[in-house]
C-alpha cells in the first residue's frame, strides 16, 4: 500500500511538471505555441493565407497592433464559428465567398460594421443588412486546353457542361467553397430543381479535383480538357512563369450568365469580439486604400471592391464581366452543401 | 509473488482509460445524437457506397501486399546468402522515415497523373511494408532452427520448408504487422487526399471542412470506427487460434542460410526495385524541388521546428505520464483486471486519429471550452494516438528491471519512495527516453489531429508542408518534407535497433 502511495506521489509530481509544461497555457491564451500576446486581434482566416499575411504586415506596421491567423475554408471556419458561437476567441472573420458570411450573419453572431468603413464600398459589394462588408471580389471562368478544346467548342454557358456531350472533358472542386459559391449562382438564378439535374450531370461528367489549383494543373497537363476554377488562379501562375497554366487559355462567360457569376469575399467583425475597437480598425484598413491597394498591387490578383483601388493589370476590369446580378446576402451555403451531398459529390 | 495493486494505483489507471476512451464515448454519443433515421440517410447514399468501396479494397489488396513484400524482404535478408544483406536490410527499413504523405507528394511530383485506387496502393504499400518487415526480422532472427533441421533430415525441399516449417511461425509476426498496417490505412489522409483516392478519412476530413463537427462528419466517423473494430476482431480471432503454432523462445544458434544460387540476382534486382521506389523516387524529388525553394522560407521553417518541438515534446510526457501507471499495474500486478484495463487504453488508441479528433472538438467545445483550442487538447490527442508506442516500450522496460534490487534498497534501510527514487527510476531511464522518443515522433508527423486541434497560431512542420502542398506549391513543401524524414530517422534506427537486439 505505502508502494504504491509514493507512486502516486511520484506520478502526481510528474502531472505537476507536464502542466507546467503545457500549461504556460492557461486556457484563454494559446500558451506556449504562441508568440502573440493576449491582445492580439484573433482573426479567423478563410482567405488566402499569404493575401492575409501581405494585409497583416502592412497593418501591424501602420497601428503596432499584433495579429494571429486560424487558418481554413469558408464553411469549416463558418460553422465553427456557429458552433463555437459567444465563446469564440475570433474577433474577425474573413472569408473567401459570401455564403460563409451570411452563415454567421444569420447565427447573429457579427456586430454591425462600422459605417465609416461601409462608405468605403460600394453598395453592389456588400449586403444591406452593414452587418459585414467586400473587401475583395473574384470571377468564376472555364479554363480549358486550347490542344484539346477548339475555341469553337467552348461552352456557351456553364449550364451546358451538364449536357452528355461533356462528358468526361471538364473537372472542378466540388469540396471547395468557391466551387460551392458558383453552384450557389446557380442555385438562386435556376431554381432548385436545375441546380440538382446541372450537378447531377457534372456527377456523371466531371473529374473531381481537390481545389482550383489542382484543376487548373491538370488541364494544363492535358489530363482534362476544361474546368471551372476562379479568375486569379490562372493569372498569379502566369505571372510566376505559367508553370500550372502556360499550355491553357480562360474562357469568360458573360451575359449574365451563373458562369459569370463573381464572388465577394467578406470581412466581418465578431459580436463577441473582446476587441472591438481593434477589430473595427482592422477591418476599415482592409477596405480602406491600404489594404485594397496590396489587393490592387500584390501578388494575390483578387478585384478590389473599395477606395475606388484599380485591378492589377492584365485583369479585364470588373465591370466589363456583365456578371449576373446577384445580392451577396441571398446566397445560401447549407442549402447548396446539401445539394452536392445528394449528388454524391461530397 | 504478485501482490493485489494498491487502490490508489487502481483508481489512477482507472481515471485514466475514462479520459483515453472520450473518443469511444463519442462515437457512442454521436450514435445515439444523430439517431438512427437520420444516420441511414446520411450513410445510404451511393457516395458513401464509393467510399466503403474504397476503404474496403484498399485494405483487401494493400495489406497483403505489404504482407508480401515485407515478409519476402525480411527472409532474404535474413535466411539467404543474399549478396549486401545486411545493405539490404537496412534498405527495406529505410521509407518508414518517410511520412506516407511525403512519399505520395514526392510521386505525385514526379507522376503527375498518379491517382485513384492504384496510385493509392501503390503509394500505401511501399510507405507501410516496413511495418510488416520489422516483426518478420525479428522473428525470423529469434526462430529455433533445429525444426527447420528437422524438416531437412525428413526429405523436405527447401521450398516446402519455407511454406510448411517458416512462415506458419511467423503467424504472429504476420498478423501483428498486418494490423497495423490496416489501422494505418484506415487512418491515412494525406497519402490518399494528396493523389484523389477517397477513403473515409479523407471524407471526414472534407465534412469536417465543410460542416464543421456536425452530423455529416461525424457519421462518417461512425462507420469509420466502427471498420476498425471489425480489423482488431479479425486480428484477434485469427491471433487466438495461431498461437498454437507459435514456437517462442530465442535460438542459441542462427539458422542455416538457404543458398539462391542463380535466383539471387533476381533476388537482387526485385529489393533494389522496391527500395528504388519506395525510397528514391520520392527522396529525389523532395530534394529536387528543395533545391528550388527560396532562402526567406528558413525563417517560417524554424518557426515550425519551434512549434513542432514543444508540441510533440509535450504529447511525450504526457504519454510517459499516463502509460507509466498502466504499464506499472500490468508488470507488477498482472490479473485479469490489469489486462483490461490495458485493452481499454488499446482501444482507444486503434481509432483514427481524425476520429479523435473530432472527439476532442465537440468535448471540448461543449463540455470543457476553457480547453478548446489549447495546447493541452493537441496534447491530449497526441497521448492518446501514441500511447501504444509508449506503453510497450515502458512495460519493456519495467519488466528488465528486477523488484529484488528496490527491495534490498529498502532493506538496507531506505524507505520505499526513497528506494523507488534511487533505484527503479534510473534503472528505467533509458526505456522512459526511448518511450518519449518514440512518441514525440509520431507527433512531429502527425497531420489530421494537429490541423483540427491546434491552437489558433500554431504551424507544425507538417501542417505547414501541408498548406504549402495543398495548393502545389512543391518548392515550398520541400523543406518541411526534408525536417519530417530527418527528424523521423532516429526513430526508424531505434525500432531496427531493437530488432536487432532481440536476437540474442
Amino acid at each position: 500500500m505505502r508502494k504504491s502511495l509514493t507512486m502516486t506521489a511520484t506520478l502526481a509530481a510528474a502531472i505537476l511538471l507536464l502542466s507546467s509544461c503545457t500549461g504556460t497555457t492557461d486556457p484563454g491564451s494559446d500558451g506556449a505555441v504562441e508568440e502573440a500576446s493576449e491582445e492580439a486581434l484573433v482573426v479567423y482566416n478563410a482567405q488566402h493565407e499569404k493575401l492575409t499575411e501581405e494585409w497583416v504586415e502592412e497593418f501591424t506596421a501602420q497601428t503596432g497592433i499584433e495579429v494571429v491567423l486560424r487558418n481554413g475554408g469558408d464553411s469549416e471556419l463558418s460553422n465553427q464559428l456557429v458552433a463555437e458561437g459567444d465563446a469564440s476567441r475570433a474577433d474577425v472573420f474573413l472569408t473567401e465567398n459570401s455564403p460563409a458570411m451570411s452563415l454567421v450573419e444569420n447565427a447573429g453572431l457579427f456586430a454591425p460594421v462600422d459605417p465609416a468603413t461601409l462608405d468605403l464600398v460600394p453598395e453592389k459589394y456588400r449586403p444591406a443588412s452593414g452587418m459585414w462588408t467586400g473587401i475583395a471580389a473574384r470571377s468564376a471562368v472555364f479554363v480549358y486546353n486550347p490542344e484539346l478544346l477548339d475555341e469553337s467548342e467552348l461552352p456557351s454557358s456553364i449550364l451546358d457542361l451538364q449536357s452528355p456531350s461533356w462528358k468526361g472533358k471538364w473537372g472542378g472542386a466540388p469540396s471547395g467553397a468557391d466551387f460551392q459559391a458558383i453552384i450557389s449562382a446557380i442555385l438562386e438564378t435556376q431554381g432548385t430543381e436545375a441546380t440538382s439535374e446541372w450537378l447531377a450531370g457534372m456527377k456523371d461528367n466531371a473529374t473531381i479535383y481537390r481545389n482550383n489549383i489542382v484543376t487548373m494543373k491538370a488541364v494544363n497537363a492535358g489530363e482534362v480538357a476544361g474546368g471551372i476554377i476562379y479568375h486569379y488562379y490562372w493569372f498569379r501562375d502566369s505571372d510566376s512563369g505559367g508553370e500550372n497554366s502556360g499550355n491553357t487559355k480562360l474562357h469568360y462567360f458573360g451575359g449574365q450568365d451563373p458562369g459569370a457569376f463573381v464572388s465577394i469575399s467578406g470581412g466581418g467583425v465578431l459580436k463577441s469580439s473582446d476587441n472591438s475597437a481593434k477589430a473595427q480598425q482592422f477591418l476599415a484598413f482592409l477596405a480602406g486604400v491600404s489594404g485594397q491597394t496590396i489587393l490592387g498591387e500584390g501578388y494575390s490578383f483578387e478585384y478590389p471592391v473599395g477606395s475606388d483601388v484599380p485591378a492589377k493589370d492584365p485583369l479585364p476590369a470588373l465591370d466589363s464581366l456583365d456578371a449576373p446580378i446577384i445580392d451577396p446576402s441571398t446566397l445560401n451555403g447549407p442549402e447548396v452543401i446539401d445539394l452536392i451531398m445528394q449528388a454524391g459529390l461530397l | 509473488m504478485t501482490t493485489p495493486p494498491s487502490r490508489a494505483l487502481l483508481i489512477i489507471v482507472v481515471v485514466l482509460v475514462v479520459g483515453m476512451l472520450i473518443p469511444v464515448g463519442y462515437v457512442i454519443e454521436a450514435t445515439a445524437r444523430i439517431g438512427i433515421p437520420e444516420l441511414a440517410a446520411l450513410l445510404l447514399r451511393a457516395r458513401v457506397g464509393e467510399l466503403l468501396s474504397n476503404t474496403v479494397l484498399i485494405l483487401l489488396l494493400g495489406v497483403p501486399i505489404t504482407i508480401v513484400l515485407g515478409v519476402g524482404s525480411a527472409w532474404l535478408v535474413e535466411r539467404t546468402d543474399l549478396p549486401g544483406r545486411r545493405f539490404f536490410s537496412i534498405v527495406s527499413v529505410a521509407p518508414l522515415a518517410i511520412p506516407a504523405f511525403v512519399s505520395s507528394y514526392g510521386w505525385a511530383s514526379v507522376v503527375p497523373s498518379i491517382q485513384g485506387l492504384g496510385g493509392g496502393l501503390l503509394v500505401a504499400t511501399l510507405a507501410y511494408y516496413p511495418l510488416v518487415y520489422l516483426p518478420a526480422l525479428a522473428t525470423l532472427r529469434g526462430l529455433n532452427p533445429s525444426l527447420e533441421e528437422s524438416a531437412r533430415s525428413l526429405g523436405l525441399t527447401e521450398r516446402a520448408i519455407l511454406l510448411k516449417v517458416v512462415i506458419p511461425q511467423l503467424r504472429l509476426a504476420i498478423l501483428g504487422g498486418g494490423l497495423i498496417v490496416a489501422l494505418h490505412l484506415l487512418a491515412e489522409y494525406g497519402a490518399f487526399a494528396f493523389i484523389r483516392f477517397d477513403t473515409f478519412t479523407t471524407a471526414i476530413v472534407v465534412a469536417y471542412q465543410t460542416t464543421f463537427a456536425g452530423s455529416s462528419a461525424a457519421s462518417l466517423g461512425i462507420v469509420l470506427a466502427l471498420l476498425s473494430v471489425i480489423v482488431l476482431g479479425m486480428e484477434a480471432t485469427a491471433r487466438g487460434r495461431a498461437r498454437y503454432a507459435y514456437v517462442g523462445s530465442a535460438s542459441a544458434r542462427p539458422a542455416e542460410l538457404v543458398k539462391l544460387g542463380k535466383l539471387a540476382p533476381l533476388a537482387i534486382l526485385a529489393l533494389s526495385a522496391i527500395g528504388t521506389l519506395a525510397t528514391v523516387v520520392p527522396m529525389t524529388s523532395v530534394i529536387r524541388w528543395s533545391l528550388a525553394t527560396t532562402p526567406d522560407l528558413l525563417d517560417d521553417l524554424w518557426r515550425a521546428l519551434i512549434d513542432t518541438s514543444l508540441l510533440s515534446l509535450s504529447g511525450a510526457l504526457g504519454a510517459i505520464v499516463v502509460a507509466l501507471p498502466v504499464a506499472w499495474l500490468a508488470t507488477r500486478h498482472p490479473s485479469r483486471l490489469s489486462r483490461v484495463l490495458e485493452g481499454g487504453y488499446s482501444i482507444a488508441s486503434s481509432l483514427p486519429a481524425i476520429i479523435v479528433a473530432l472527439a476532442l472538438v465537440t468535448v471540448t467545445l461543449n463540455v470543457a471550452p476553457g480547453l478548446y483550442q489549447t495546447t493541452a487538447t493537441v496534447t491530449a490527442a497526441y497521448i492518446i494516438i501514441f500511447l501504444p508506442r509508449a506503453l510497450v516500450t515502458l512495460r519493456a522496460g519495467l519488466a528488465q528491471v528486477p523488484e529484488s534490487l528496490e527491495e534490498a534498497a529498502q532493506a538496507l534501510g531506505k524507505p520505499p519512495f526513497i528506494a523507488r527514487m534511487r533505484v527503479t527510476i534510473p534503472l528505467l531511464f533509458p526505456a522512459i527516453a526511448a518511450a518519449g522518443a518514440l512518441v514525440a515522433l509520431g507527433a512531429a508527423n502527425e497531420l489530421t489531429a494537429t490541423l483540427l486541434l491546434a491552437p489558433t497560431g500554431t504551424r507544425t512542420l507538417a501542417t505547414q508542408f501541408w498548406s504549402a502542398a495543398s495548393s502545389v506549391d512543391y518548392p515550398g513543401a520541400a523543406p518541411y518534407a526534408i525536417s519530417l524524414v530527418l527528424l523521423s530517422i532516429p526513430a526508424v534506427a531505434l525500432l531496427f535497433a531493437q530488432t536487432r537486439g532481440k536476437t540474442r
